[in-house]
């Protein structure tokens, strides 16, 4: 049991997917002016990474390592994750139209977001078997959402703020994400088990 | 079209990190030393340049309706044979670079290049355009860091500049990446402004 409070308690504060790892930064910058928003694309981004991490390693692990096609990793999982965001929004739209329309915006984004991918890549240089996979995946996904949500808040108020000229926007933007990536810092010391 | 104007639009008028703001996550990745960052800059380069020339010359033969999966399928063709190429003869360069090797494939510059410039373009300027675009992640790679390893250890390209002592280490670790990269891209505002003003 230890072993998934030490991935739960890892993959959100101490080896935070965006701050410490840098993976997701295009919708962490882009999608993180409305707190409404943040929270939507934290919610799409939970709902595909872990679906995604689970069909890939099934794939990984029953496919490609018996066939010996390791090499087609790559190929494999982005067209997997592809297929899966275009067949969730279609499966979506129909059963639950209040989540599509809650969630739908966000979803064609997460094709190209390099968070999903790149959790089911590293789950499988880690040798995770499935249920750690899973775990790893979803609080993978709720450091995410924290950071965007944390992000959002703050950028809300800075749009209040007098900031030089060459600064607006993007440029102060990222010394915020700085500062905040500092204070996540302060979990480094963080193991357990 | 100019090869040449091609080039220079990629690397400074569209720089892909300070103007258009994409493929940010090798940016901030990988900039730890600017010998590492020059090596992500070139290897996106060289996955950009075949896979704008290999889109650019079979535009006429993908079908408008899923031309988007059958980009993302010619750009990890190329990411794979780059994958296994590292793996060969560069073993200790693609330890470093880890999986943001893998990740080229969902850097949004490459299908961004693809969908706006090379499936409507001929394969001599398409290469140009992967050139320029290419040549300008790379410069903007290298310079960031160069300012992260000199702020941070005092070298530049493992040059010593200054005792490493005085170094603020924390331009090295992961908040560093993201104030160096916002004070740099408020920089080349200032800098663009200033000639426009001109």
């Amino acid at each position: 049991m230890l072993i998934y409070l030490s991935i739960i308690i890892t993959a959100i504060f101490v080896n935070n997917i965006v701050l410490a790892q840098f993976l997701g930064i295009c919708p962490f910058i882009g999608v993180s002016k409305k707190l409404s928003s943040a929270v939507g694309m934290g919610g799409a981004v939970t709902f595909v990474m872990v679906l995604a991490t689970t069909v890939t390693w099934l794939l990984q692990n029953f496919i490609l390592v018996p066939l010996h096609l390791e090499f087609m990793q790559t190929i494999v999982f982005i067209l997997v994750i592809a297929a899966l965001v275009q067949m969730l929004e279609i499966v979506l739209k129909k059963i639950a139209p209040a989540l599509y329309l809650s969630l739908g915006v966000f979803l064609p984004l997460i094709t190209t977001n390099c968070a999903v991918l790149g959790v089911a890549i590293l789950v499988t240089q880690k040798d995770f078997n499935l249920a750690q996979s899973i775990v790893y995946a979803f609080s993978t996904a709720i450091g995410f959402t924290l950071a965007l949500t944390i992000f959002a808040g703050i950028r809300e108020q800075l749009s209040l703020v007098e900031v030089p000229e060459a600064m607006r926007g993007v440029p102060i933007a990222l010394v915020v994400a700085g500062l905040l990536a500092m204070a996540f810092m302060g979990f480094a010391g963080i193991s357990i088990g | 079209m100019n090869f040449f104007k091609l080039i220079y639009n990629g690397a400074v008028k569209e720089n892909p990190t300070f103007v258009l703001l994409l493929g940010l996550c090798p940016t901030l990745g990988t900039t730890g030393s600017a010998s590492t960052g020059m090596s992500m800059g070139l290897a996106t380069m060289g996955v950009l340049i075949c896979s704008n020339a290999a889109i650019s010359a079979l535009k006429s033969l993908i079908p408008d309706k899923v031309r988007i999966p059958a980009f993302i399928v010619v750009i990890a063709s190329f990411v794979t044979i780059l994958q296994l190429v590292m793996k060969a003869y560069l073993p200790a360069l693609n330890e470093s670079l880890g999986i943001f090797i893998p990740l080229i494939v969902v850097n949004c510059i490459l299908l961004g290049r693809a969908e706006a410039f090379a499936s409507r373009n001929s394969v001599i300027s398409s290469v140009a355009d992967g050139i320029g675009i290419g040549f300008g992640f790379t410069v903007a790679l290298t310079l960031l860091g160069a300012v992260r390893e000199f702020l941070g250890t005092g070298r530049i390209f493992g040059l010593e500049i200054y005792p490493e002592n005085y170094g603020a280490l924390v331009f090295v670790l992961a908040p560093g990446a993201f104030i160096a990269l916002g004070f740099l891209i408020a920089l080349f505002n200032r800098l663009k402004n200033r000639s426009q003003s001109c």
